[in-house]
């Protein structure tokens, strides 16, 4: 890790009308540390992550990023066009539902190499072994490199989008409910994919997720929302195992035991 | 460092929001440090806290007051007043623990389970197996079992794995809850051998254990909690 954050959030509000998206939330967020925004539905961490990732402009508050060459950015300030290719190429963003991430009608291969020919990559040999190579590792056979996303299984189309997000290899990643929709066997299978990747790419990220075993796996710090508000922020397990909030404190002792 | 940890003045209480706000309090003015190559045992009955302190100590309990010090690097951190982020650091390279019980991750195999603190401090994945490969056959884990994610395993089993996995690293401080409690015999002097090992290797250990053998065999020094604690006035 080095010793200056990625990404420093001020004060970041979103109001509809007069109804509170998310209100006053500050962090900053360090090169390869993954961050967790738990709470219920409802409650504010999917605005808030559309916020951090300029998907949606917040009513108040600044968002800085490091760039590529030392400097913080005030994503504000940046040119529509610059946004997009920090977007297309420092950055990845998971959707709960694959298909929103992914253009299901073309294939595998195409979805993957697409995000590689943003960056400047011409070359077609090239791009479909990077491709071939990205499935390999979210472990998606070679023979389906000319499928489109449709023939896939829900998992499948998750571990796909995480390839076409990490191809490009982003230095943050953020996912809304990565494992969301998914049966249990493949979450698992996913969380342990997800989690060797942030590990050996040394990625940062930033997990959007309701369920705490989920946040438990992934993250090293997380927030704990509600009402569109941060009532408690620490270490992860410290969050979990010594809840301090009532509201941390109900929903940790609402876990169910197997 | 000759004292690489130092708890003082440490307090620490619960207070249950789903018990109408009810304040538990657990310890208060816990004093004690523990020397390079000293293994101090936390003593007491169940639920005086022993455990409740060994995680304040790894930073998975917060504390009301007081410091926790531990000499990190070249620096003495407080991890009572840490941010999460030089927590994960002293954890990383200075501060290891070995819990009760393996919180086991889905599908990833017990080598790697072992081998992960190691490659989390930078050792190369090759070596870092190697090196757990030798931990695992030394606490006599049946070598079939090496590939396969210890969800399944018996207590036992899953114990060693988490010996190991504790055991593996060069950490200056080791915290130990209970390592022996699921163990047999054999076992079990296993592991006192490798508390040894790490005590004529300068290491600081604070454990728990209930086993008074082993308790006779590796304590150097017994701190008793039920002296920081508010049910030795109740009782």
């Amino acid at each position: 890790m080095t010793d200056a954050p990625l990404l420093k959030a001020r004060d970041i509000s979103k109001f509809y009308g007069a109804r509170i998206g998310c209100r006053n939330v500050s962090f900053d967020l360090w090169p390869g540390e993954v961050l967790a925004i738990v709470g219920e539905s409802g409650s504010g961490k999917t605005t808030l992550l559309n916020c951090l990732a300029t998907r949606l402009m917040p009513t108040s508050g600044t968002i800085e990023y490091r760039s590529r060459d030392g400097q913080m950015r005030d994503l504000a300030r940046m040119g529509e066009a610059e946004r997009r290719f920090l977007m297309r190429t420092d950055w990845g963003f998971v959707h709960q539902n694959p298909a929103d991430g992914l253009r299901m009608t073309v294939s595998a291969g195409a979805n993957v190499g697409e995000r590689l020919m943003a960056v400047g990559e011409r070359h077609y040999g090239n791009i479909r072994e990077t491709a071939g190579d990205w499935l390999r590792r979210v472990e998606i056979g070679i023979d389906r490199i000319d499928d489109q996303p449709r023939a896939f299984s829900g998992g499948m189309r998750q571990r796909l989008q995480i390839a076409r997000n990490l191809v490009t290899a982003p230095r943050l990643v953020f996912m809304d409910e990565p494992t969301g929709g998914l049966d249990v066997s493949v979450q698992a299978r996913l969380l342990d994919l997800v989690r060797g990747l942030v590990h050996d790419l040394g990625l940062s990220a930033i997990v959007v997720t309701h369920d705490l075993a989920v946040a438990r796996l992934l993250s090293h710090r997380m927030m704990v929302m509600k009402d569109g508000q941060v009532i408690e922020h620490g270490l992860t397990d410290r969050v979990l195992d010594d809840p301090r909030e009532a509201y941390t404190q109900l929903l940790v002792s609402s876990i169910l035991q197997v | 460092m000759a004292t690489p940890l130092v708890v003082s003045e440490v307090a620490k209480s619960f207070t249950m929001h789903l018990r109408d706000g009810i304040r538990l309090p657990v310890v208060s003015n816990v004093s004690f440090s523990v020397k390079t190559g000293e293994c101090v045992v936390l003593g007491g009955p169940s639920g005086i806290g022993k455990s409740s302190l060994l995680k304040m100590v790894y930073g998975n309990y917060g504390v009301d007051g007081g410091q926790i010090l531990v000499g990190h690097e070249d620096r003495v951190i407080d991890l009572a007043a840490a941010d999460p982020r030089t927590v994960l650091a002293v954890r990383r390279v200075t501060l290891g623990y070995v819990s009760q019980f393996l919180r086991v991750v889905p599908r990833v195999a017990a080598i790697d389970v072992v081998a992960e603190p190691l490659v989390a401090g930078g050792e190369s994945p090759v070596t870092a197996r190697e090196k757990a490969e030798e931990m695992l056959a030394r606490l006599n884990l049946p070598r079939e079992l090496w590939q396969l994610p210890p969800a399944t395993f018996s207590g036992g089993e899953q114990q060693r794995v988490n010996i190991a996995r504790g055991f593996i690293t060069g950490h200056r401080i080791l915290l130990l809850d209970e390592p022996t409690a699921s163990l047999d015999a054999k076992n079990r002097e296993i592991v006192v051998g490798m508390i040894e090992e790490k005590k004529r290797a300068g290491v600081a250990l604070l454990g728990i254990f209930h086993d008074d053998d082993v308790r006779t065999q590796v304590a150097d020094r017994i701190v008793d909690v039920s002296a920081f604690s508010p049910r030795r006035v109740a009782a």
